[in-house]
């Protein structure tokens, strides 16, 4: 065989799989996103004792089924790109759940590896895990392991390594009645796909959809052969199949842990200890909401000296270029057509992303993030979410950039949607700048508030109505509640440069064209043209001054802009003098939720493509017009002309 | 305490439990027609049976156990109220306490029986939910084929939700889209699997759950479609009380 020996890492999420992905493979990684979907791929490479090996970090799931993205993704994986080896990591401490995946990805038949991780954890909780006589339960080698400590880790490599000679582990059987039946339905299964045929079976009794379509297309009559055995085992169980295997799976899980499993005194710990703290009704909200305005305030201080930082140096950078090649109308346009898309997008990514992609995994990775979600999923149903959503949306406040990328914590594709939807309506800090610079300033401080009102009510309806119109069933919380750990800082360092890079490489571009657009048009005079066009929806419905057309369309590059924009096109920064109260309320009630920013668009096509991104902002566009003309209307009644 | 005054007491404090509110003893002497001191001595009672949780000043609320036998007596009490009122045409007042007086005698299997002959209504007359049925049946012919298979009576379930901080029970059934029961299974909750409720956030919030070793959080709504099964070893008041004979209950199974 080759030299180059392929590994695949998959498991439960929260077992410590990404820390021994990244002590194997250090900085010799890539995160992308498998092909057309909005599920990270991270890919490592290793070179153990003369041998190439590639390492590949599957999702955190526990099914083998098609309830989310990342399932389908991890077994196409397994099938179809055929790694040498599978690592399947365990939580020594939660070994029965663990094992009911094993033994769904046994049935894949691929050569297994078993690494116990987490030991040290599980004694602290009183459980001491055989490995020995898991291996001899299952038939496949496991290993005791605690990543985070890097011990355990080069005699897995090396056994890994060892079985690519071997040949391909063989599934556990289940009862009789049911291989009966697997049997007799694998018998007759003639297409070829890349999955085992008695996996495929197991899936049809399971009513699998996507497999479903596979052998039904070929085979139209297998589905009465399925229905009856199906049948057959429901009115023998008084269950359904789904329940039937799934009791079966974790009734040979229960077995094997239990035999592999000794008990001790368990001794309480700190993370337990706080774990009380934080699942209190009252501490536990204290502790949220000191820790969610500290990690706030730490992201967007520290984001805005970052931010301002840059700023003042690319302003130096723009002298020196400017003095070096003389400010003609090339060098000009050159510059803010090209250059400063590029310093928008930078402005952005490092200050704002970069430190929410570091504190989003430190929340994650210690477990504090599902006592979070645990404790504001009724307020998040509200708005037809559940509690995971709360940082994402939270974040919002601050750019809705991370915000949207962080609708990634939800499971199903249609709550990341719905998330990345509300998240984008949330007030970011350069509305907020628009809001209090003009609104509070010049019209009073309460119509202010009453703006973020408006705001929040908007989520609320639309939120509520993304929940009714958005595809799939929806899914209330359902989510493990991971024990307090310290999280490995080096994990976390290494993968939020990666995730970063993969920002740039991608939103990048976007914004960069999206300036190019927008600036180009402005040199043509397009930009007249334009507003003759919007005018009778700027000045018809909405009251503005003609000049809000332009400023509008420029706001969709940077929305803080606007305010200097329009004061600048007006000839004075004193804005009572063109803008009558009621215009301000208007302008301001339009900035804050038409179209997200360029940078949040090309974040929405990142993670859900152009439809759905044109979609989200399209609405978004039609909500902020019709509504800002019927604000006008609506105003002198409440006591503003 | 007799089974019947036990029945009663349970159903007075899940209907108010019902509106959101703990049931507290001044409003149960009102509705049970009882004196104050008897009422406090009766719940005082059910709280060391565990099938309340009393709180001074705050009241009463019923835990799973409690739960699962109130659901019973208000379901049977239900259906018969909606028999008295759609079939024997009894005027709207005096169908509730007809019901009172018969629901203490109904069979389970007859309850069965008659929730076929209504077909299934999901509401009492007064258009208050009817407690599911503790079958895990989805239709009247399931209904049927279940009933061949257990003996007279049908086993106590409660939902999820509605189980108190400590208490245990098993997995009955689910019912809930495909999706969610599904993935509910997927994190190990099995029918007949182990489980203890650890936590409830506030302000209807999710639920902390231990299930084969390791903690879930689930949505109230989801947990609400995960029936538990809290039976232990007959109906409470049967069984003498673990913590000594300071009543006068005896061992009758």
């Amino acid at each position: 065989m080759s030299d180059k020996i392929t590994i695949g890492l998959a498991g439960n999420a929260n077992v410590g799989k990404s820390v021994i992905f990244n002590q194997l493979t250090g900085l010799h990684q890539h995160v992308g996103n498998w092909p057309g979907k909005t599920v990270e791929r991270a890919e490592g490479t290793l070179v153990f004792e003369g041998k190439e090996i590639e390492i590949l970090d599957l999702p955190g799931i526990y099914s083998l089924s098609t309830y989310s993205i990342e399932e389908i993704v991890s077994r196409e994986y397994i099938a179809v790109e055929q790694p040498d080896v599978i690592i399947n990591v365990l939580d020594a401490g939660a070994l029965e759940r663990n094992l009911a995946f094993t033994v769904q990805l046994m049935e894949l038949e691929p050569r297994l590896v078993l690494a116990v991780n987490q030991i040290d954890l599980a004694e602290n909780k009183g459980i001491i895990i055989d490995t020995d006589e898991l291996s001899r339960q299952l038939g496949v080698p496991a290993l005791p392991t605690v990543a985070i400590k890097g011990t355990g880790l080069t005699d897995l490599v090396a056994t890994a390594v060892k079985i690519t000679e071997e040949t391909p582990n063989k599934p556990i059987l289940y009862g009789s009645e049911i291989e009966e039946s697997i049997e007799s339905i694998k018998g007759r299964i003639e297409v070829q796909t890349p999955y085992p045929s008695r996996w495929v079976a197991i899936k049809l009794l399971e009513r699998d959809s996507e497999i479903e379509e596979i052998i039904y297309d070929a085979h139209p009559e297998l589905r009465e052969t399925v229905e009856q055995e199906r049948f057959k085992m429901e009115s023998a169980h008084g269950h359904d199949f789904g329940s039937v295997i799934a009791s079966e799976r974790f009734a040979l899980a229960h077995r094997i842990a239990n035999n592999a499993t000794s008990h001790i005194e368990p001794q309480k710990s700190t993370g337990e200890k706080i774990e009380d703290v934080a699942s209190h009704p009252v501490l536990g909200y204290i502790m949220m909401i000191v820790s969610i305005l500290v990690v706030f305030y730490s992201i967007f201080s520290l984001g805005d000296w970052m931010a301002g930082v840059m700023d003042a140096f690319f302003a130096v950078v723009n002298t020196a270029y400017i003095n070096a090649l003389g400010e003609t109308w090339a060098t000009t346009f050159f510059w803010d057509a090209v250059v400063d898309g590029f310093i928008g997008g930078m402005v952005v990514a490092i200050p704002y992303i970069a430190p929410f992609y570091l504190v989003l995994s430190l929340l994650e990775d210690s477990g504090y993030l599902a006592r979070v979600a645990y404790l504001m999923d009724s307020a998040m149903h509200t708005i037809g979410l559940h509690g995971k959503a709360f940082i994402p949306v939270m974040l919002g406040f601050g750019c809705n950039v991370p915000a949207v990328l962080g609708a990634r914590i939800m499971e199903t594709e249609r709550e990341r949607l719905i998330c990345a939807f509300v998240a984008s309506l949330v007030p970011c800090a350069a509305r907020s700048i628009v809001i209090m610079g003009l609104v509070a300033t010049y019209v009073g401080f309460k119509w202010a508030v009453l703006l973020y009102v408006i705001d929040f009510f908007l989520i609320f309806i639309l939120g509520r109505i993304a929940y009714k119109v958005a595809p799939d069933e929806p899914v209330g919380l359902i989510m493990e509640m991971p024990g307090f750990r310290l999280p490995s800082l080096s994990t976390t360092g290494t993968r939020t440069w990666f995730k970063l890079r993969m920002f740039i490489k991608e939103a990048m571009p976007i914004m960069v064209a999206g300036n190019f657009v927008v600036q180009l048009a402005s040199i043509l005079g397009l930009l007249d043209v334009i507003e003759g066009v919007m005018s009778p929806i700027t000045v018809g419905w909405l009251g503005l001054p003609a000049a809000a057309g332009v400023v509008l369309i420029f706001g969709i590059l940077r929305k803080e802009l606007t305010l200097i924009l329009l004061g600048s096109l007006a000839g004075t920064m004193d804005f009572s003098t063109f803008l009558t109260p009621a215009q301000m309320m208007v302008f301001a009630f339009v900035v804050m939720v038409y179209v997200p920013c360029v940078s949040t668009i090309a974040a929405l096509v990142k993670e859900f493509g152009y439809t759905k991104a044109g979609i989200i902002s399209a609405v978004e566009v039609i909500v902020a017009v019709v509504l800002g003309g019927v604000l006008l209307r609506v105003l002198p009644f409440i006591g503003l002309a | 305490m007799s089974s019947e005054s036990v029945e009663e007491y349970l159903e007075a404090i899940y209907s108010i439990n019902e509106r959101g509110e703990k049931a507290k003893n001044q409003e149960l002497a009102e509705k049970l027609r009882v004196s104050p001191p008897s009422v406090t001595q009766m719940v005082k009672r059910m709280a060391d049976e565990g099938l309340v949780e009393y709180e001074p000043y705050k009241g009463a609320a019923l835990t799973g156990k409690g739960n699962a036998l109130a659901q019973k007596v208000v379901r049977k009490h239900r259906l018969l109220e909606r028999f008295l009122y759609d079939y024997l045409k009894l005027p709207f007042e005096k169908v509730h306490d007809e019901a009172c007086r018969m629901e203490h005698s109904l069979s389970d299997e007859t309850t069965a029986a008659l929730c076929k002959a209504l077909d299934n209504p999901e509401v009492c007359p007064d258009n208050l939910p009817i407690p599911h049925c503790s079958l895990g049946v989805d239709d009247c012919d399931q209904c049927e084929e279940a009933r061949s298979k257990i003996d007279v009576e049908t086993p106590l379930t409660t939902q999820l939700s509605r189980l108190h901080p400590g208490e245990e029970g098993i997995v009955a059934y689910i019912h809930s889209g495909r999706h969610s029961g599904k993935r509910l299974q997927d994190m190990g909750l099995t029918p007949g699997t182990q489980i203890k409720m650890v936590n409830a956030a506030p302000f209807k919030g999710p639920i902390e759950i231990e299930v084969r070793g390791t903690s879930l959080a689930l949505g109230r709504r989801l947990a609400a479609h995960v029936y538990i099964n809290v039976e232990d070893e007959g109906k409470p008041w049967k069984r003498v009380h673990p913590h000594g004979p300071h009543h006068n209950t005896a061992k009758t199974n």
